[in-house]
């Protein structure tokens, strides 16, 4: 069966427009390089109009962000009878929710940091200080704090004091109406895919990340710098086996399909911890998947043919 | 096979001065500003939509069909003779008195401000700008690697009681000034304009510090009010290096400015260009000389200004309405750009994303400062949104504003966001 007609989407109305900008033509070039006749196409007003006067054979999101994440383009594929890469609405919109996805995946078994999320009318009904102190009192510190949706570390930030609370609260507001505070775990931060041929989920080698600073914020994340990335993360033979099955735990909790990114935190005694999963991971050129498709030998290219290939009949 | 990178490989084998270079989130956000779902008050783009697209296109085609082998062709280091005999005539609307012979046509005066920093400024070397001072100067300022001291300003400009203690101060400390780089009419961000008086007092106090000025004038000819303004030049040809452009009066996406300055400066300035670029696009400067000499061009800005006085009035109209107690802003009688000022707390650039979220963008303060100031600060520009878009803007930036003080209530004043510095602008902040 060959592709004939694929459309990419990226862009989209998030604040993660321009990585998904880069990712959609990363994922475009190396679907091309193997004469694949691809689409690169933004989620705006003329989408449903192409989709139905023009139907794909299939559809590549790479929308990051809310729409691309939490389901809504894929109901709307769905609504269309066009098949696409990657998980169902339903699965997508517990994976977007940070503290659902980490109820289901202890639930499978895995550890995450305990966590509070609360939006932010609370804080203004109960008052903010007593609040935070009780977070504080319950979670101790150091602590992360980020939207319960959203990625791209935008409105994340770490909290080593109590008095750092409130402006990190503050910050991650901006990017979204309720937050998530962690406790802080301290260990390597690694990242696992897992990609899904012939229906059985596959974990890539982890990409350990080093941030500059120990921060991998957004700047670290899209902006050439400093940012190191090793692979296969320097785990021992046991923490690795742990990370990578614990990913593959998560992508089959969660009922993902296609592809999917975890982030975890491996301690000092080579415990793993599950922060979050991705449903729609960064493909650009600094990004996490495409390094991890590489060193396990495989082409970027010929993955995404072969998951679009998922899908035809 | 284990593999070690980097986001960027290269890091390690960049110059000192491309450390100042540096992306910020801020930037990242502005990808949804081209969206048309978002009221884009940021941008500082000339409505070029305004101008004769149809005889201007009639215009270059006859251009290149007729003298293509000119047009087409590289040209002079300083840029084509009679395009500078029409820009000294320009310039003599603002009372300026210049020879061709000391104007260098540039790659808009964007890179007219880039010559004269690599040519007088050394790193550390101290440059005085404006609080706040336009954004695109700044990155090159802090690619040249200077040490920018800013001076305040107020509704009347440049505070010039602030400029002889900043001078008496590094003078003290033994501080080298090479320049003040000043925006004096319809100032960008700020939208103020220098007074006639201060004017004066600028340049007499420049003068007894032995201070050079550059005068950055594109917004000159788009007073809504009055005649235009004398230029500083005007009155101290010695002193003054005067950078126009055709970016606002003309078309942006030509990228024509130019240079005025004094005969021996010009001589360097000439060097550095032809190092930089060989020379400025011949297309681009003769179709500028094809249009000041067959088109109605001083009609023409006559229709900007009317144009950009409407969208001024609705954006003043619309903030006096809507926006929240405690907030101020200046009231611009000329060029693109209204300064708003937050009440105390709030912080624009911690706020963007939200404001981006209810579809409606500004430039935050802190880019138009090299000290890390400006938190409460922002530029909303009048000049690319059509009225009513500019009213339904100015809602939800009201929307947001409100949002942000009951966020303010909740977690009291919380300092000021992220780490903050220069930031390369993209041209859609200019």
């Amino acid at each position: 069966m060959e592709l004939g007609h694929v459309v990419v989407l990226a862009g989209g109305l998030s604040y993660e427009r321009e990585v998904s900008q880069r990712s959609g033509r990363r994922v475009t070039e190396a679907l091309r390089a193997l004469d694949v006749p691809v689409e690169l196409r933004d989620a705006d007003a003329t989408l449903l109009d192409s989709l139905v006067n023009d139907p794909p054979d299939a559809v590549f999101p790479v929308l990051h962000g809310a729409a691309g994440e939490d389901g809504s383009i894929r109901d709307v594929l769905e609504l269309l009878d066009v098949p696409y890469v990657g998980a169902r609405p339903d699965a997508c919109r517990v994976a977007w929710d940070k503290p659902t996805a980490k109820s289901v995946v202890r639930r499978a078994g895995l550890n995450t940091p305990e966590s509070v999320a609360l939006p932010k009318e609370v804080f203004h009904d109960l008052g903010a200080s007593s609040v935070l102190e009780q977070i504080v009192n319950r979670l101790g510190l150091p602590l992360f704090v980020k939207p319960t949706r959203g990625g791209s570390a935008l409105g994340a930030s770490p909290v080593h004091e109590a008095a750092e609370l409130s402006a990190a609260m503050v910050g991650c507001f901006a990017y979204g109406d309720a937050a998530l505070v962690e406790r802080y775990v301290e260990g390597t931060e690694v990242s696992v895919s897992v990609i899904e041929i012939g229906g059985e989920p596959r974990a890539l080698p982890a990409v350990e990340i080093v941030a500059p600073g120990g921060r991998y914020d957004y700047t670290a994340r899209y902006d050439a710098g400093d940012t190191e990335f090793i692979t296969p993360a320097r785990l021992s033979p046991q923490a690795a086996e742990r990370a990578t099955a614990a990913a593959v735990t998560a992508h089959r909790a969660l009922g993902l399909r296609d592809l999917s990114r975890t982030d975890l935190i491996v301690d000092a005694d080579d415990e793993v911890h599950f922060l979050e999963v991705n449903v729609a991971p960064g493909m650009t050129e600094t990004s996490l998947l495409p390094r991890a498709v590489s060193v396990a030998g495989l082409d970027l290219g010929h993955l995404c043919q072969s998951l679009l290939l998922n899908h035809l009949p | 096979m284990e593999q070690h990178s980097r986001t960027d490989a290269y890091s390690d084998r960049y110059a000192a001065r491309a450390a100042g270079m540096v992306p910020s989130e801020i930037r990242a956000l502005f990808a949804m500003v081209a969206r048309p779902e978002v009221v884009s008050l940021a941008g500082g783009a000339p409505y070029v939509s305004a101008l004769p697209l149809d005889a201007v296109g009639d215009m270059i085609g006859q251009l290149v069909a007729g003298r293509g082998a000119e047009v087409l062709q590289y040209g002079s280091a300083q840029g084509d003779e009679g395009l500078r005999e029409h820009i000294c005539e320009v310039m003599a609307l603002e009372g300026v008195r210049a020879s061709a012979d000391d104007v260098v046509v540039t790659v808009g005066a964007q890179q007219a401000l880039d010559l004269i920093t690599k040519i007088f400024v050394d790193p550390g070397d101290v440059v005085l700008a404006e609080a706040p001072s336009y954004v695109g100067a700044l990155g090159t300022f802090a690619a040249y690697q200077a040490d920018v001291v800013h001076v305040p300003l107020d509704e009347g400009g440049l505070i010039p009681s602030a400029l002889r203690e900043s001078l008496e101060r590094l003078r003290r400390d033994g501080r080298r000034v090479k320049f003040l780089y000043t925006v004096p009419t319809f100032q960008n961000p700020a939208g103020v304009t220098l007074t006639t008086a201060r004017r004066a007092q600028i340049l007499e106090i420049c003068a007894e510090y032995d201070v050079l000025v550059v005068e950055d004038n594109p917004y000159g000819l788009l007073g809504f009010d009055n005649e235009p303004m004398r230029a500083l030049r005007a009155d101290d040809p010695d002193r003054v290096i005067y950078l126009g452009s055709f970016s606002k009066t003309i078309a942006s996406g030509l990228r024509v400015g130019w240079v005025l300055a004094p005969h021996a400066v010009r001589a360097k300035l000439v060097l550095a260009a032809e190092s930089a670029i060989l020379c400025p696009s011949n297309f681009s400067q003769l179709a500028v000389r094809e249009y000041l000499a067959t088109q109605p061009w001083r009609e023409q800005i006559k229709d900007f200004r009317e144009l950009y006085r409407e969208r001024r009035d609705a954006m003043l109209e619309a903030l006096d309405q809507l926006m929240p107690e405690g907030c101020t802003w200046t009231r611009p009688a000329g060029g693109f750009f209204v300064w708003l000022t937050l009440p105390e707390g709030l912080d624009s650039k911690a706020m963007a994303p939200r404001a981006i979220a209810e579809r409606v963008a500004y430039v935050p303060g802190t880019g138009f400062y090299a000290n890390g100031e400006g938190h409460r600060h922002m530029r909303l520009s009048y000049c690319f949104p059509e009225p009513h878009r500019i009213r339904e803007g100015v809602r939800r930036l009201a929307g947001v504003v409100e949002q942000e003080l009951r966020l303010r209530d909740t977690f009291g004043g919380v300092g000021q966001s992220g780490p903050t510095g220069v930031h390369t602008p993209g041209p859609h902040v200019v």
